[in-house]
């Protein structure tokens, strides 16, 4: 089986899907001729040519848009923004549009589609080039909000979100494109949406990660007896396979490289709150960034969730 | 080095019938004189349906409502070059345009009545629902173009909005994805003249919104819009070009928002008597019954013949409306997503 990283599965999943099914179309400021800035839909052009592969104008707000028009018409557009902090001028369309076309027309439309975008720090990229903000998108009712942790799992989502009726943001943990091989199976295969994975078993405390901390967060769990799961789907979220892990082991960390407020931690606390709160042998606690703006690369390390303070969390809710 | 020439251009306003009712034989387009008298029906219901959902809000039997009087030869006009086929992406005052394609009339005030159930827009029609966040729906007919012209089907795709519109990025975007892609595509402004409150010199420092086409490098065209033989002279043109493969065609449609902005605007707040008096005599409907008394066709009692049946139809609609029972709680759950999320499921289990 072939060993690849992050960038070569999702790229995998997409030309298998495109050989697939026709309706399977890429849009997106440079996804054809330059294959992506991250070089994730390199090759496709040449493969699928440039009905399919389009690389359109300098515009997020009209990608998205343009995608959604696509989707209403039949077709199963994946639109790319390039980083996640450029969806903010597509915020519209995503929100208004995307997620409720389905609901506003009772039906008569709906938006199927895959907006992928690269998001996450620790690439020493310019301004807005890694933001964390998925939280924002799980607000809202009607988008589902997928983030894989590595290649394996990257495929099989991508393929899973692909074949959803529903629009789905798709977040690609920049940080881990390139940080990891793992075997990835040739043939298709699905990931469900809407799962949280085991990522490692334990019964002292639950940990709960996705995307690029969860890396961190199995890293940081060395020598605990600590169970991790990646969520793997923000919305809809696997609830109850956090309650299950909070109720076998009563203490929970909640990492995320977002701000504190609001961020998904929140959520998860909230809902581990109402429905487990007896189970808990310890506060909740969560280790996240600080509520401040992501900062540019010299700061950035003071900024993501490190290894010791996970730690520091752990030795809190055990010792507590 | 003398400065080199990179572009010339001249904007034309296309005019085919005058005030008096007089049409230049050369531009008048050819349609039969039932079609003739089809579009002024048609305009007259828009007339007879729009005074009546006003009347309907003052009432509180629908809520607020975004009048389109005024504007019907721009929407009757534009919608009449289309078929079934074609694919309409619409703002939320274009109501003429709606009637024209049969959308149902219970349906229409459904949706001003405040009910979501009236934006399950009926099979074979392929309308988008009524977009509120305005020049929002403009990109969303740019991707539904790209999508027929990848299938290729024969078919235009039309988009309507405002002059108000014409400020947002999404207009710009979208008219720049379809230069740039030479989408089958058909923008429809109606330039009302007024966003609520503010003007069109408020909008734009432009001597027209026509020329905008030009500098995404495709035509635009200014017609009279309380013309409804040059907004359909020019919509056939436009749509069968789209058709045809030739490229998207921007068309102002110049007329007047003869009422307020919705039932909740007092327009004599930002405007003058004399303006809305300037405009109201030149109303589209006017203009083509004299144009077509002209021709034998139009006498008083006629109007009163065809006035009284579209208010039957009207109001068989608002009967057919008001019938309706109301949504039950459940269905705020009703096609949210294929399949409700665990969360959504239980939610809607208590309701």
């Amino acid at each position: 089986m072939a060993q690849l990283n992050m960038v070569q599965a999702i790229n995998q999943a997409l030309a298998q899907e495109m050989a697939r099914d026709d309706r399977v179309l890429l849009l997106g400021e440079d996804v054809g001729r330059d294959g992506g800035v991250f070089r994730v839909t390199e090759g496709l052009l040449e493969r699928f040519g440039r009905e399919r592969v389009l690389d359109t104008p300098l515009c997020e707000s009209g990608i998205m848009g343009a995608a959604i028009g696509m989707a209403a018409y039949g077709l199963r557009p994946v639109p790319e923004i390039q980083f996640l902090g450029f969806t903010y001028s597509a915020f519209e369309q995503l929100f208004a549009h995307a997620a409720r076309l389905r609901s506003r027309s009772r039906g008569r439309y709906s938006c199927p589609m895959v907006v992928r975008t690269p998001y996450g720090g620790g690439i020493k990229a310019p301004e807005l080039h890694e933001e964390s903000t998925e939280a924002l998108f799980c607000q809202v009712p009607g988008l589902k909000v997928v983030v894989p942790s590595g290649p394996y799992v990257a495929k099989g989502l991508l393929l899973a979100a692909l074949r959803d009726p529903d629009p789905v943001l798709f977040l690609e943990p920049t940080r881990l494109y390139r940080l990891l091989r793992e075997e990835v199976p040739e043939e298709e295969y699905l990931v469900e949406l809407g799962k949280a994975r085991v990522a490692r078993s334990g019964s002292a405390v639950t940990v709960v990660a996705w995307g690029s901390m969860l890396e961190r967060a199995l890293k940081a769990v060395e020598g605990y007896d600590a169970e991790v799961l990646d969520l793997l789907t923000l919305n809809p979220f696997d609830s109850e396979a956090i309650v299950a892990s909070v109720q076998k082991t009563g203490r929970l960390v909640i990492v995320h490289e977002a701000a504190k407020t609001c961020g998904f931690g929140a959520e998860i606390a909230a809902t581990v709150a109402e429905e487990a709160i007896l189970h808990l042998r310890a506060p909740i606690v969560r280790v996240t960034a600080p509520d401040v703006p992501v900062p540019l690369a010299k700061l950035i390390d003071h900024y993501l969730p490190g290894l010791q303070q996970i730690r520091s969390a752990l030795d809190e809710v055990l010792q507590y | 080095m003398p400065e080199v020439l990179l572009a010339d251009f001249q904007i034309k306003r296309l005019e085919v019938l005058n005030e008096k009712g007089e049409a230049d034989p050369e531009l008048l387009p050819e349609l039969s004189d039932a079609e003739m008298w089809r579009l002024y029906e048609l305009m007259l219901l828009s007339r007879i349906f729009d005074e009546r959902a006003v009347a309907l809000q003052r009432e509180g039997r629908i809520g607020t409502y975004p009048p389109i009087r005024g504007q019907e030869a721009a929407q009757v006009g534009s919608a009449f070059a289309l078929t079934h086929k074609d694919w309409l992406f619409p703002s939320f005052r274009e109501m003429g345009a709606h009637l024209t394609l049969g959308y149902p009339i219970p349906q229409l005030l459904q949706y001003w009545g405040g009910d979501e159930r009236s934006q399950k827009v009926p099979p074979g029609l392929n309308i988008f629902p009524f977009c509120v966040a305005v020049g929002s729906q403009i990109p969303q007919a740019a991707g539904a173009a790209l999508a027929a012209r990848y299938r290729r089907d024969p078919v235009a795709v039309v988009t309507y909005f405002g002059d108000g519109a014409t400020s947002k990025g999404d207009f710009h975007e979208a008219m720049n994805l379809a230069g740039v892609f030479h989408l089958p595509l058909v923008f429809i402004c109606q330039n009302n003249q007024w966003a609520i409150s503010i003007p069109l010199k408020g909008q734009t420092a432009s001597a027209s919104l026509a020329q905008k086409a030009i500098a995404y490098g495709f035509q635009g065209v200014q017609v009279d819009g309380n013309d409804v033989f040059a907004v359909y002279r020019a919509t056939r043109q436009a749509v069968e070009k789209a058709r045809s493969g030739a490229g998207p065609t921007f068309i102002e449609c110049l007329t007047y928002r003869m009422a307020d902005h919705t039932t909740a605007d007092d327009a004599g707040r930002y405007r003058s008597g004399e303006e809305v008096t300037f405009w109201a005599a030149r109303d589209p409907i006017l203009r083509l019954e004299r144009f077509l008394e002209g021709r034998g066709l139009w006498t008083p009692q006629k109007r009163e013949e065809t006035a009284a049946q579209a208010a039957a139809i009207v109001d068989a609609g608002v009967a057919e409306m008001e019938a309706a029972p109301p949504p039950a709680a459940a269905e705020l759950f009703d096609e949210i997503l294929a399949t409700l999320t665990p969360r959504q499921a239980g939610q809607r289990k208590v309701r």
